[in-house]
């Protein structure tokens, strides 16, 4: 693929990016720490890039980042500042809004990123097993199970959540 | 099989919500729904799921690119600079209360790495910058023996870089615990007596491109690269700490002439 094909299919998928790590970390800051490390890791390592889809690429280093990040972060997650997701968000959301940003926050983090790779980025269930490095069945009962999660969250169960504040 | 009859799988029930069938399943789906209530209850609450996460984060895409994630600036410095001071808590963590130096073990066990690495820098920074008579071990004009002493306790080959074209001499260095093991901790000073700091560490935190956080009048740049970690702090003048902190940068990060 030529550079500037590889810069330009970069530069498009920046927006999507930021979406999809603001919806991982549901904390503004902390999602463009992760797309600007998965940037310049992209950049660093175009030459590692032999073809295939740029943005699927994109995700995968994103969600590897995203998962270090929690694995550091998870020794004693109860102090972890960089994390509070409960504080007041500026952009003032609807409760509906709330609501399903709390819910995320109780899925488990490959199956937060699966439901969202797929309602969210629209990615296919080939593709985010590739992105996660499963097989298609491993996705399929990750994002059932999200749903459930959802559902139970949503339907005022409200287990204690998994990642403390 | 696109049989009405058939009987279908949750699985397929997923992969209709999510557009994954071929188009003659995912008709006959639908028409299998029309008589079966409650799985078409379950197919609305998935379904009413994706819209809500789309309604929520959809409007991301529209926001403008931060300057820090523009590609040109990616590349620039392949280390880009941060263009904002980040999340606020996580800044009154590191600067907030009286922890003091010895309390660091059990409050920053919490936090990832790099992080742990900045709040043990500023905790560092806000103990021995005040300290007028002891503010190092070793002052500046030994800086030969310092190099090699340090490098020897740290493990890697220290650069403690000369920062004299900005008009900071340097004030000398000690000896701290890192979170990894020994780091090392330089100090410079200004001609009106501001204070910066280096500190610097082996660390197992993965490599992040550079990192910025102020607040109450002190900042800190900080970046992991090749398990090194480098904190930059002094006083919150960004301008002069991006100046100062890419002088630093420069002088620090030559690979190739790494020993092994």
């Amino acid at each position: 693929m030529a550079v500037a094909g590889f810069k330009t299919s970069v530069e498009a998928a920046i927006p999507a990016l930021r979406r999809y790590a603001r919806a991982l970390t549901r904390n503004v800051e902390t999602a463009d720490d992760l797309v600007q490390d998965t940037l310049v890791r992209a950049l660093r390592s175009e030459h590692l890039f032999h073809g295939g889809e740029v943005r699927s690429w994109l995700y995968t280093i994103l969600t590897n980042l995203n998962r270090n990040r929690l694995r550091s972060l998870a020794r004693r997650p109860s102090l972890s500042p960089i994390d509070d997701n409960d504080a007041p968000d500026m952009a003032g959301p609807e409760a509906g809004g709330r609501d399903i940003e709390r819910a995320l926050a109780t899925l488990v983090e490959d199956q937060r990123a699966a439901l969202l790779l797929v309602v969210l980025e629209g990615l296919s269930y080939r593709e985010v097993a590739e992105v996660q490095g499963v097989p298609i069945g491993t996705v399929m009962s990750r994002l059932a199970r999200a749903r459930v999660q959802i559902k139970s969250y949503l339907d005022g169960e409200r287990p204690a959540l998994r990642r403390v504040k | 099989m696109t049989n009405n009859e058939f009987p279908v799988s949750e699985d397929e029930l997923h992969a209709y919500v999510d557009g994954e069938l071929p188009a003659d399943r995912q008709e006959a789906v639908a028409a299998w729904l029309a008589t079966h209530p409650e799985a078409a209850e379950q197919v609305a609450i998935w379904r009413a799921q994706s819209e809500a996460i789309r309604a929520r984060y959809g409007a991301v895409m529209n926001e403008p690119v931060p300057e820090r994630l523009k590609l040109d600036r990616v590349m620039q410095h392949d280390r880009p600079w941060r263009g904002i001071a980040a999340a606020a808590a996580c800044v009154a963590f590191l600067l907030g209360g009286g922890a003091g130096w010895f309390a660091h073990g059990a409050a920053s066990a919490s936090m990832g790495g790099t992080e742990r690495v900045a709040v043990d820098a500023l905790q560092a920074y806000r103990l021995y910058t005040v300290e007028v008579r002891h503010p190092v071990e070793v002052p500046g004009d030994e800086r030969a023996h310092m190099t090699q002493w340090l490098s020897k306790r740290l493990g890697y080959e220290q650069r403690i870089p000369d920062l004299s074209s900005l008009g900071l001499k340097l004030v000398g260095g000690r000896l701290l615990p890192g979170p990894d093991g020994a780091a090392a901790f330089y100090m410079y000073e200004g001609k009106s007596g501001e204070r910066f700091t280096i500190y610097c560490s082996r660390t197992k935190a993965p490599e992040t491109a550079l990192r910025y956080r102020d607040a109450d009048r002190l900042a800190a740049f900080y970046w992991v690269d090749n398990n090194q970690a480098y904190v930059v702090s002094g006083p919150a003048d960004r301008e002069r700490m991006e100046t100062i902190t890419k002088a630093i940068y420069e002088q620090v990060d030559r690979p190739t002439a790494r020993k092994s």
